[in-house]
């Protein structure tokens, strides 16, 4: 089998705060290969973007990455200095942000911001670097590109300072994308917009996206696999397909219902009851146990690790430890 | 790699003079329609090109006694009179303006400098590093600033230059911490992040990226202590730590004339009035810089 681009083995990245170390990435392990759009799903504060950030090194006091193995090409970042690091940040693992309308900064022109990093990572003369900017604007789809070179970010609109992020991050040719929940702050004609975009740029240049979103739509679309996320941990992995077809963890069943469906009208919607616990608040047992309506005694007395479902995926629940109880998902589905 | 279709082209052609309008610009508008920050910077032209031009202007030179004209009132002759030494006042306060306008100037830059590049350490780096110097910050705003700065001229020796120097010192705290809680703010933005995401370096986050988005508190702020430095050095020059004799200092014209007030007024009333204007100049034109500026801090 061809070797993963980036490979993430037992990541632990864990705050230390006021109330203790808080671990919001617990022993995480996934990866992405060569042109493939993986999704990570989860709640807010599951630590789907505290896992990116650990990626790219860019945890900030009071985080930090305490174990695991982040291999990109069979290089572990982890053991990277910082300078080495800054090497690798924009041009091998480029990033997308939340914030299209914060990302770029309100004093400077996008020609200037858009060069600065090309300038760091290809070392071209300024004329170069100019051109190259403008070529990545094209491809972006923004229409005279030149002129919007020479304009501020807020003579321009949300959907098209995303995708002068995008040609940022797309401007050094990374191999492995990250983007941070690109769409949600778009509305959701744009949302479609970006969202074919980046697919476009997938199948084009053959660039791995890590794709992170709370929304279960965006990764139906656009991703070839999918991890689930819940409290730091990851709790199911499978193909987009399969955990569309047949989720194999209660959270994620409970996500997928909570995702309105036109054709089928609902007194209410579903909603999965209680919030995602704090971090390190429960120590033993399955982190979902207590919003879990299939938990039985075995879930709040140990914790669960991946176990293979069947079908291709992996789920944390002991339901999959026995056939029979296995069975009960099923029963739910449909 | 092929090209996307571009986004729907919205037809409207773009007017070939449309200017592209930067933040500095769009401020800039903001500030013309203030009429009291117009006044405040009328002032203060007013008073650099006093300074500039002092040479021409001035009828008389600073030091030009007439022992036979001592302490004559306003006239035709002399203006705002003449002092105890028969020196023409009005010329003297323009040659002051010089000075006072060059301790204000170089004091503020001094203290801008070295405060704003502290603050940027603190706020950027923080932990120990912010706590070091926002305790030093801390401990010399403890001391009311007229004193520290008594205190570093009995160091440094009376002379204009030390008072400069100890304006300096006692103003970098101001400067400090404004562009300390500043950087705090800037380093939460997202654009900081996307900076450190492609690739750059620290050092150069902090001076592309944040002094930038900084740099208008710091105008402001500077703009507002050059009338306070004014002042400060006035008051040194008053107490006999500034300008010495027979520079025409204007705080130092008090001190100097402040015997005759009852027989000869007009040899405190104009020194004074001079002070008062630029100080007023400098706060109006802070004032309005800040209005422009900073859209959220108008009332």
């Amino acid at each position: 089998m061809e070797q993963p681009v980036l490979k993430v083995s037992g990541l632990e990245t864990h705050f230390f705060t006021d109330d203790g170390e808080i671990p919001a990435v617990d022993s995480v392990d996934f990866h992405v290969n060569k042109g493939e759009v993986l999704g990570i799903v989860g709640e807010s504060g599951s630590g789907k973007s505290v896992t990116s950030l650990s990626i790219m090194q860019l945890i900030s006091a009071p985080g930090k990455v305490v174990g695991g193995e982040i291999s990109y090409k069979g290089e572990n970042l982890l053991s990277k200095s910082e300078k080495e690091m800054r090497k690798i940040r924009g041009n091998e693992i480029g990033m997308i942000f939340q914030e299209p309308m914060t990302s770029l900064n309100p004093v400077f022109k996008i020609g200037n911001q858009l060069v600065e990093g090309i300038r760091i990572h290809k070392k071209w003369n300024k004329k170069d670097s100019w051109a190259h900017a403008i070529k990545f604007l094209k491809l972006v789809g923004l229409p005279r590109a030149e002129e919007l070179m020479n304009e501020y970010p807020h003579q321009l609109s949300g959907g098209m300072r995303q995708r002068v992020m995008i040609a940022m991050a797309m401007a050094c040719e990374p191999d492995v994308l990250i983007a941070d929940e690109p769409t949600t702050a778009l509305d959701v004609t744009i949302q479609a917009q970006i969202l074919e975009l980046m697919k476009k740029l997938n199948d084009d240049t053959d660039t791995s996206i890590i794709m992170i979103t709370h929304d279960l739509g965006v990764v139906a679309e656009m991703c070839d696999r999918i991890v689930v996320m819940y409290s730091g941990k990851i709790v199911e992995q499978g193909t987009t397909k399969e955990i569309f077809e047949s989720p194999k963890h209660p959270y994620t069943i409970g996500l997928i219902e909570s995702v309105p469906d036109v054709r089928t009208r609902k007194e209410r919607l579903y909603s999965i009851p209680g919030n995602v616990p704090k971090p390190g608040s429960i120590k033993t047992g399955c982190h979902f146990a207590p919003r879990c309506k299939f938990a039985f005694d075995k879930c709040t007395e140990v914790t669960p690790e991946l176990i293979d479902a069947g079908n291709g995926q992996m789920a944390r629940c002991w339901l999959h430890e026995d056939k029979e109880k296995a069975t009960l998902l099923e029963r739910v589905e449909s | 790699m092929a090209e996307i279709a571009p986004q729907k082209q919205t037809n409207v052609p773009k007017q070939p003079d449309e200017e592209v309008i930067s933040p500095w610009r769009e401020a800039w508008k903001g500030f013309r329609r203030n009429k009291l920050a117009m006044v405040g910077m009328g002032i203060v032209l007013f008073f650099i090109l006093l300074a500039i031009f002092a040479g021409v202007i001035a009828p008389e030179g600073i030091n030009e006694q007439k022992l036979s004209e001592r302490l004559q009132s306003p006239s035709a002759s002399h203006w705002f009179g003449t002092d105890d030494f028969g020196r023409d006042i009005l010329s003297r306060i323009i040659y002051g303006a010089r000075i006072s306008l060059w301790v204000g100037f170089f004091a503020v830059l001094g203290s801008a400098a070295i405060g704003s590049l502290l603050g940027m350490i603190a706020g950027y780096y923080g932990r120990w590093v912010d706590t070091i110097i926002s305790r030093i910050f801390d401990i010399m705003l403890a001391f009311p600033s007229i004193l520290l700065a008594i205190a570093v001229v009995a160091v440094l020796g009376p002379s204009l230059r030390n008072a400069l120097i100890a304006i300096a010192i006692i103003n970098i705290p101001n400067f400090g911490r404004l562009v300390r809680s500043r950087v705090l703010s800037v380093k939460q933005e997202e654009y900081v992040m996307a900076a450190r995401a492609v690739g750059m370096r620290d050092t150069r986050i902090i001076f592309s990226h944040v002094l930038p988005n900084s740099l208008a508190p710091i105008i402001v702020q500077g703009t507002l202590a050059i009338a306070t430095a004014i002042l400060e050095a006035a008051a040194l020059s008053f107490l006999g730590l500034g300008a010495q004799a027979p520079q025409p200092e204007w705080g130092k014209m008090l001190a100097d004339s402040r015997q005759y007030i009852i027989q000869a007024p007009w040899t405190v009333f104009f020194p004074g009035l001079a002070i008062m204007l630029t100080v007023l100049g400098f706060n109006l034109l802070g004032d309005g810089l800040r209005d422009a500026l900073d859209p959220k801090m108008k009332k």
